[in-house]
């Protein structure tokens, strides 16, 4: 089944002309009309529109053009603008808002030749740890329909463990990207801040959020994020730092390197099973040649409460754009003032309301210090603790989530219970270094994946992605599908 | 730091954001509950530290100043839910 594919066996596939990219875009539509019924994980997909770009991409395989991406159908978190597409975050507020351009990662994967496709469910602008919050309803863990995928890009991740698409976009703010690939089973990559532009993804929170792949493998997250990745004007806080061949990284050689494990991880709330799976890895990486060392990180427990602070903060402004003058579903008021706030009352849903009166609370005048500048300062010391780690271990390992998919409404009614489910993911944002998470095993009945996290150095994916594909190619999980 | 009093009503002013009196009901439980967690960040000192607003923080980032190409006029006004020769069109503001 071509829609099983990973992108470096279909890319081998289409250049040996074995199979066009007609075919293994159609083996995805079809995928999606036989399973997203129960799943969900698109919003929205344009099949003409795909296989006019595969008849287009097959031509260009004809005519004997090499590009590295040439032929893939690649699947879109609904946060991403690309040109043409619907782009509606998963809220109502925007209406009926088509991109007028492509996000920067959406150009550079179109150049590499990819087939850009589908629109993928997520929280509502990507607030959220379920999916559970978009308006346009819940997406299913594809290995258990009960349960949550994960968020905020819930679509994006179950689109690959369904074998909707070879490979899918998210975004991660405080794990987003790492939290649903652990709870589908699946590689999620979120890089160090300021590694892909974020030109054309709409802002939650600008000083956390990044783009990065959902794949099968990890050899495929390599690949997605050297496509992405490099400094664009038109995103200032892009870094101007080399791109290296990101799959050339991934040699299986990892005797001697360092992997940090902190101790304060192993809190009382970490599911038995999950527990387990991480110290039998630990033990697969001790075998396969690596030191483990313990380690520190002593304001692990303030990560929440910062970036609930940050996070909201930040989205109170960014979202105030959504005002209904350029753009949005009007509600239409006697003044400018009426305007705005009726547009925003009916458009935005509970959780987005909850997150801008919170981020306008801290940012508000007599608060400021108080909650948004301590958390800030809290942050330094976040950061701090990661960078005195990383002057003695080469990535750090820990849990991607201290639980497996929980079941749809568990805890939709709790925030603060939702906003701790990603206590071991947001840390990483809050100091802007590189996470991946990838499968590690699964729990007894019913059986869900159990996702394992390395965090790397600033710029340090590659030694990240080095040490993934190790322990990966060492272990069965990755292997293993959902019966959808 | 601030009590963990949240006047709702006020604050979805601030946010330009019209509640129902359900919604400012059920946001005050929620917000307070949040805001007693938040609380825990009195426990450390912070005096010493600098803020960071960025982790990679990127300073004097400019660019020639010279016109480029940039989105067409009418592209622009697509989205608009009202738009009329060449403008988007809002309710007066000025009498």
């Amino acid at each position: 089944m071509l829609n099983q594919l990973t992108i470096s066996e279909l890319t081998a596939k289409l250049a040996r002309r074995e199979v066009s990219s007609r075919e293994a875009t159609q083996a995805c539509l079809d995928q999606i009309a036989r399973v997203d019924g129960s799943i969900h994980a698109f919003i929205s997909h344009n099949a003409a529109d795909a296989l006019a770009q595969a008849d287009a991409a097959d031509k260009e395989i004809a005519a004997g053009v090499k590009k590295p991406l040439l032929g893939v159908p690649i699947a879109v978190k609904d946060v991403l603008a690309v040109k043409g597409q619907p782009l509606n975050c998963a809220s109502k507020i925007l209406g009926n808002f088509i991109s007028p351009y492509d996000a920067t990662a959406i150009e550079k994967l179109k150049a590499a030749g990819a087939i850009i496709f589908g629109r993928c469910n997520m929280d509502e602008f990507a607030m959220g740890s379920s999916t559970e919050n978009s308006a346009f309803g819940v997406t299913k863990n594809p290995w258990d329909v009960t349960r949550i995928p994960g968020g905020s890009s819930g679509g994006s991740a179950a689109a690959v463990a369904a074998d909707e698409c070879i490979a899918s976009l998210g975004t991660d703010t405080g794990g987003s990207i790492r939290q649903p690939a652990a709870l589908c089973g699946c590689v999620g990559l979120k890089p160090t801040y300021g590694r892909i532009s974020r030109y054309g993804l709409v802002a939650f929170a600008s000083s956390l959020d990044q783009i990065g792949p959902f794949t099968k493998d990890v050899r495929d997250s390599a690949i997605l994020l050297g496509a992405m990745s490099g400094v664009d004007p038109r995103d200032s806080t892009s870094v101007p730092q080399p791109v290296p061949n990101y799959a050339a990284a991934l040699d299986g050689n990892i005797r001697g390197l360092k992997i940090g494990l902190p101790k304060e991880y192993m809190i009382g709330g970490l599911d038995a099973e999950v527990k387990a799976s991480v110290d039998a890895a630990v033990k697969k990486y001790q075998e396969l040649g690596a030191e483990i060392v313990e380690i520190s990180l002593p304001h692990t427990d303030y990560a929440v409460a910062v970036y609930y602070i940050i996070a909201t903060a930040e989205a109170s402004a960014n979202l105030a754009r959504f005002d209904g003058i350029r753009y949005c579903a009007r509600v239409d008021g006697a003044d400018p003032m009426e305007l705005y706030s009726k547009t925003r009352g009916a458009g935005f849903g509970a959780e987005v309301k909850r997150r801008i009166i919170l981020g306008t609370y801290v940012l508000s005048s007599g608060y400021y210090d108080a909650y948004y500048l301590r958390a800030q300062k809290v942050r330094t010391l976040i950061r701090n603790d990661f960078l005195k780690a990383f002057e003695t271990v080469d990535a750090i390992v820990t849990p991607t989530t201290p639980t497996a998919a929980f079941k749809i409404g568990e805890k939709s009614d709790d925030p603060l219970q939702m906003y701790l489910s990603d206590i071991f993911t947001i840390s990483c944002n809050l100091a802007g270094i590189p996470g991946i998470s990838l499968p590690c095993g699964f729990t007894k009945n019913p059986k869900l994946p159990i996702g394992l996290q390395l965090l790397g150095k600033p710029f340090g994916e590659e030694t990240m992605l080095k040490l993934a594909h190790a322990y990966e190619q060492a272990t069965p999980w990755h292997q293993e599908r959902a019966t959808v | 730091m601030a009590s963990a009093e949240l006047d709702v009503k006020y604050t979805a002013h601030l946010a330009r954001l019209a509640l129902t009196p359900d919604e400012e009901k059920k946001l005050g439980a929620q917000l307070g509950n949040i805001l007693g967690y938040i609380e825990k960040l009195r426990e450390l000192d912070v005096s010493n530290v600098e803020p960071t607003a960025h982790a990679v923080p990127m300073v004097n980032v400019t660019r020639a100043d010279e016109i480029r190409p940039s989105l067409p006029h009418e592209d622009a006004l697509r989205n608009a839910p009202r738009q009329a020769g060449g403008l988007f069109i809002v309710p007066k503001v000025v009498e």
